[in-house]
C-alpha cells in the first residue's frame, strides 16, 4: 500500500493554555475524499490552518506524500502540491477569471525573470500553455462563458467555482476545502456537489470541512469527527452517523435519523 | 526647427530633466505599492544615490556608468538593512522604518564632513543628460510592462489584493516583497544620481520627508493598475506648478491634498485602466 | 555630571513616554498608524504659547491646550479615517491618508505661522532651580516630570481599573466582539482620539517649555522619535511605550552629552532598526506580532 496523501500524527497546538487541537491523528489515502466535522469551536479550522501553514503546531507532525511539511511556510507547502479554498471566499477582485486561474499555476510555472523581460520563446510557450490549461479548467468548472469577466463581479456560487479552479490550477496532490457549501442556496450546493463528484472521478484527493451533513455524508469516503480539539470518531459515513458519541456531541438524534432516511 | 528645439530645451531644460527624473521616481514607488507594501524611503534612496554618485564623480573621478551602478547598489543595501527584518511583519513596520531612514540619513549628510554638511555638494560636473534620463525611464517602463504581463505580475497583483490567498497559491511573499523593495531602491538611487549630474548641486534637505510624500503622491494620483499611471501622475504634478505659477508656493499643500483625496475618493487613481496580466492573447483554443 | 545628564534624560524621556503613550493607544485601540499624531503635538505647543501670551498661567494653558489638541484630533479622525473605516480599507490606506494630511497640515501651519522659533513669555515659570546633591532641577523640569507622572498614572488607572478601560481593551483585541458586548464603537473611537490628541498636545507644551522653542515642524521631529519609541516598546503596548520613552530620552541625552548633540536625533532610528532585527515584538514581546 502506498503512503497516504496526508498524514496527521499526534498533532497538537496550544493557544495560551488552551489546546485548540489536541493529539489528533488521521490519514487521507490517495484519491479519497475525507471529511472533517464537529461542532463550532471543535478545532476544524485550526486543523486546516495547521495543514496549510497559517498556524504553527506545538507538537506533532504533518506529512504530505510522506514528506514532513510542518516547518514550511504556506507558499512552500503549495509548491509541494497543497491547494486550498477559503471559508470566506478570497478573490483577486480586479483580475479576470482567466487571469485568476493562471495565478493559481504560480508554483508550477517556469518563467525566469530574464525570460520574462526578454520575452524569450520559452516564456511565450509557458504562457500559451498556461492559458490553454486555464481555459480547460474554467470549462471544467463551467465558467467558460465568464472567462473575461472581472472575478469580483461574479455571483457567489461562481466565485466558489472559480476558487476551486484556481486551487486545481497547480495540479494539487491534496485539495483542502474549507466549508465549500457555506452561504450557498440549495441549487448552488447541488451544482457544487456535482462538481466535486466529478473531481473525485478525476482522482483528486480532498480534505473538506463542512456543516451540511447530507453533503458530507454523500461525498466523503471517510469522516473524522472533532470535539473540543480531540478526535472522537473516525470511519465511513454510515458508521460515523450511527456512533453514539458523535450523535451526542454534534449531530443530535434528529439529524442522525434524517441522515439515515434516503433523500 | 532645430533652432527652435534648441531654444526650447535651453529655456525648459531643467523642467525636461525633472519630468524624466520624477517619472523614474514614480516607477520606484510603483513597484513597492504594486506588491501591497508602502515605503516612505524613496527620497532617502534617491538622496543616497545622489550623494554616492556625486562623491564618486567629484572626489574620485570614477567613470559615469560605474558611478550609476554604485548609485543603484548602495540604496539597495540600505533597503536590505531596513527592509529585510520587516518582511514577515505587518506592512506598517516597513513604512515606519523607511520614514526613519530618510530622517537619519539627513542627519548624517548634515553632520559628516565629506558630504559637505548642511551646505551640500556643489560643482558636480554635468554627465548623462537627456539620453540617460529618458533612456532609463523608457527601459524601466518596458521592463515593468513585461513583468506585469507574466506570472510575476500576476503574483504581485494577487499579493496586493489578498496576501493570504497569494501565499496559499505558492507566492513566496517575503522574496517578492524584498525583491520589490530592492528594485525600488535601485531605481530611486539611479534617479538621484542622474538628477545630481544635471543639476550640479545637491543638499541634504532635498531628500527629506516632503520629497518622500511628493513621490508617493505621483503614484496615488496616477493609479497603479499599470506602470503608466504613476509616470502620468509624476508628469502632471511636475508640470502643474509650472503652468499655474501661483500654485508653486503651495506645492506641498497640493501634493498632500492629492494623497488625501486620492485615497478616500479615487483609490484607483486618474489612470484607472488596469493592464492585463497574461503574456499571450486570450483566444479560446479550438 | 552623569547624574545631571540622567536627570535631564529623565525629563526628556518622560515627555517621550507621554507622547508615545497616545500614539500607541491610537494604534492599539483604533488599529491605525495615524501620522497626523505629531501635528497635535505642535498644536498643543502653539495653543499654550498663545494662551500664555494672553496672560493665562501655565496651569491653565497646559490643560486647555491638551483638551483643544484632543478636539482637533477628533475632528481630523472623523474627516479622514472614519470614511476608510466604513469602507473597510486596508491598513496601509489609512497610513497613506494621514501621511498626505500630515504634509498638508504642516504646510498650512507653516504658511500661517512661519517657521520662526517662538518662545514663551518670560516669567511663565519661576526661573529658580533647586539643587540636590549637586544636581540642578529647574522648576520647568519639575513641572514636566510631575505633569507627565500624573497623566501617565491617570491613564493607567483608567485602562486597568474602570469599565471604560475594559471597553477600550476589548475594542483593541476584538473590534467585532466589542460591538456585541454593547460597547459603542463610534463613541469610543472619538474618546480615544480625544485622549491621544490630548496626550500629544500636553507633551508638546512640556517639550516647548523644556527647550523654550516652538515652531510648526516640532511635531514632525517628535513623530520620528515616536516611531522609535513605539516600535522599541512594541506596537500597541502601553507599558512598553512608557519604558521605551524613558530609554530613548535617556540615551539621547547621554549621546548629546558624551558624543555630540547633532547626533542625538539619530539614536531613535538606530534603536528602531536594532529592534526590528533583534526583537520585532518590542521590549516586552508580549504582543503577538502581526505576521504576514
Amino acid at each position: 500500500m502506498s503512503a497516504p496523501s496526508l498524514e496527521i500524527a499526534q498533532l497538537t497546538v496550544r493557544f495560551g493554555g488552551l489546546a485548540a487541537v489536541d493529539d489528533v491523528s488521521f490519514a487521507v489515502a490517495p484519491g479519497r475524499v475525507h471529511g472533517l466535522i464537529g461542532p463550532n469551536g471543535a478545532g476544524k479550522t485550526t486543523l486546516f490552518n495547521l495543514v496549510c501553514g497559517l498556524v504553527a503546531p506545538t507538537s506533532g507532525a504533518i506529512r504530505l506524500d510522506g514528506q514532513r511539511i510542518d516547518a514550511l511556510p504556506s507558499w512552500g507547502r503549495s509548491k509541494l502540491g497543497l491547494a486550498r479554498t477559503f471559508q470566506n471566499i478570497r478573490m483577486f477582485n480586479d483580475m479576470s477569471v482567466l487571469e485568476t486561474v493562471m495565478t493559481g499555476m504560480h508554483a508550477g510555472l517556469a518563467e525566469s525573470l530574464p525570460a520574462v523581460l526578454l520575452r524569450l520563446p520559452s516564456f511565450r510557450r509557458a504562457e500559451r500553455a498556461a492559458l490553454e490549461k486555464a481555459w480547460e479548467l474554467i470549462d471544467f468548472v463551467g465558467l467558460a462563458d465568464a472567462a473575461q469577466r472581472r472575478s469580483g463581479d461574479l455571483p457567489y456560487g461562481d466565485q466558489r467555482r472559480l476558487e476551486i479552479a484556481r486551487a486545481l490550477a497547480c495540479e494539487p496532490r491534496l485539495l483542502l476545502l474549507d466549508e465549500p457549501a457555506a452561504g450557498m442556496n440549495p441549487s448552488e450546493t447541488h451544482a457544487l456537489e456535482e462538481l466535486l463528484e466529478r473531481l473525485k472521478g478525476r482522482g483528486v484527493t480532498m480534505l473538506l470541512v463542512e456543516h451540511d451533513m447530507h453533503f458530507v455524508m454523500r461525498l466523503c469516503d471517510e469522516i473524522t469527527v472533532l470535539n473540543f480539539g480531540r478526535k472522537i470518531a473516525q470511519g465511513a459515513p454510515v458508521d460515523v452517523r450511527a456512533d453514539p458519541a458523535v450523535v451526542e456531541a454534534y449531530l443530535g438524534a434528529k439529524v442522525a435519523r434524517s441522515l439515515e432516511a434516503p433523500r | 526647427m532645430a533652432e527652435f528645439l534648441d531654444d526650447f530645451l535651453f529655456t525648459y531644460q531643467n523642467l525636461v530633466y525633472s519630468l524624466g527624473v520624477n517619472g523614474l521616481l514614480a516607477l520606484s514607488i510603483y513597484v513597492v505599492l504594486a506588491v501591497g507594501q508602502l515605503s516612505i524611503g524613496q527620497a532617502a534612496f534617491m538622496g543616497l544615490g545622489a550623494y554616492v554618485s556625486a562623491l564618486l564623480t567629484v572626489k574620485l573621478g570614477v567613470a559615469f556608468p560605474l558611478v550609476l551602478l554604485a548609485a543603484m547598489i548602495t540604496p539597495a543595501l540600505a533597503a536590505l538593512v531596513v527592509g529585510a527584518p520587516t518582511l514577515r511583519l505587518s506592512g506598517v513596520y516597513l513604512a515606519l522604518a523607511t520614514i526613519g531612514l530618510g530622517e537619519v540619513q539627513r542627519i548624517v549628510f548634515i553632520n559628516a564632513e565629506f558630504t559637505g554638511g548642511a551646505l551640500g555638494l556643489s560643482g558636480i560636473p554635468t554627465r548623462g543628460g537627456l539620453i540617460s534620463i529618458y533612456g532609463s525611464l523608457a527601459l524601466a517602463l518596458v521592463a515593468f510592462v513585461c513583468v506585469a504581463r507574466s506570472k510575476i505580475g500576476r503574483a504581485m497583483e494577487a499579493m496586493r489584493e489578498d496576501e493570504l490567498a497569494a501565499g496559499a497559491l505558492g507566492v513566496d511573499l517575503p522574496a517578492y516583497k524584498l525583491g520589490a523593495l530592492v528594485v525600488s531602491a535601485m531605481l530611486a538611487g539611479l534617479a538621484g544620481a542622474l538628477n545630481a549630474h544635471v543639476s550640479s548641486f545637491i543638499s541634504p534637505n532635498d531628500y527629506g520627508f516632503d520629497a518622500a510624500v511628493t513621490i508617493l503622491s505621483f503614484a496615488l494620483l496616477g493609479g497603479i493598475g499599470s506602470p503608466f499611471g504613476p509616470v502620468l501622475g509624476a508628469f502632471i504634478l511636475t508640470l502643474l506648478p509650472e503652468v499655474l505659477r501661483p500654485l508653486a508656493d503651495y506645492k506641498t499643500v497640493v501634493n498632500g491634498a492629492i494623497i488625501v483625496v486620492a485615497v478616500i475618493f479615487m483609490p484607483r487613481g486618474l489612470l484607472a485602466w488596469r493592464m492585463g496580466r497574461a503574456g499571450a492573447a486570450f483566444r479560446r483554443p479550438k | 555630571m552623569l547624574a545631571q545628564q540622567l536627570v535631564n534624560g529623565l525629563v526628556v524621556g518622560s515627555t517621550y513616554a507621554l507622547f508615545a503613550l497616545g500614539f500607541t493607544l491610537m494604534f492599539g485601540v483604533l488599529g491605525v498608524v495615524n501620522l497626523t499624531y505629531g501635528f497635535y503635538f505642535s498644536v498643543g505647543a502653539f495653543l499654550a504659547l498663545f494662551a500664555t501670551q494672553h496672560g493665562a498661567s501655565i496651569w491653565i494653558a497646559l490643560p486647555l491646550a491638551a483638551l483643544l489638541s484632543g478636539c482637533v484630533a477628533v475632528v481630523i479622525d472623523a474627516a479622514l479615517l472614519t470614511p476608510l473605516r466604513r469602507a473597510k480599507a486596508p491598513e496601509l490606506a489609512s497610513l497613506m491618508v494621514t501621511l498626505g494630511a500630515t504634509m498638508l497640515l504642516y504646510s498650512l501651519a507653516n504658511a500661517a505661522l512661519s517657521t520662526d522659533i517662538r518662545r514663551f513669555p518670560p516669567g511663565v515659570i519661576d526661573a529658580t532651580a533647586i539643587e540636590v546633591a549637586g544636581i540642578r532641577i529647574s522648576m520647568t523640569q519639575g513641572l514636566i516630570i510631575a505633569a507627565a507622572g500624573v497623566m501617565v498614572s491617570a491613564l493607567l488607572w483608567v485602562m486597568n481599573a474602570t469599565r471604560l478601560g475594559l471597553g477600550l481593551r476589548a475594542l483593541a483585541e476584538r473590534p467585532d466582539v466589542a460591538g456585541l458586548m454593547g460597547v459603542n464603537a463610534g463613541a469610543l473611537v472619538r474618546l480615544v482620539s480625544l485622549l491621544s490628541g490630548a496626550l500629544a498636545g500636553a507633551s508638546g507644551v512640556l517639550i516647548g517649555l523644556n527647550y523654550n522653542a516652538i515652531q510648526p515642524y516640532m511635531g514632525e521631529v517628535m513623530m520620528l522619535k515616536g516611531f522609535a519609541v513605539i516600535i522599541l516598546g512594541g506596537l500597541g503596548d502601553i507599558r512598553g511605550a512608557l519604558v521605551a520613552g524613558l530609554v530613548v530620552g535617556m540615551l539621547e541625552t547621554l549621546t548629546a552629552g558624551y558624543v555630540a548633540s547633532s547626533w542625538k536625533d539619530a539614536v531613535g532610528f538606530v534603536l528602531l532598526v536594532l529592534t526590528l532585527w533583534i526583537r520585532p515584538s518590542g521590549l516586552f514581546g508580549r504582543l503577538a506580532v502581526k505576521r504576514a
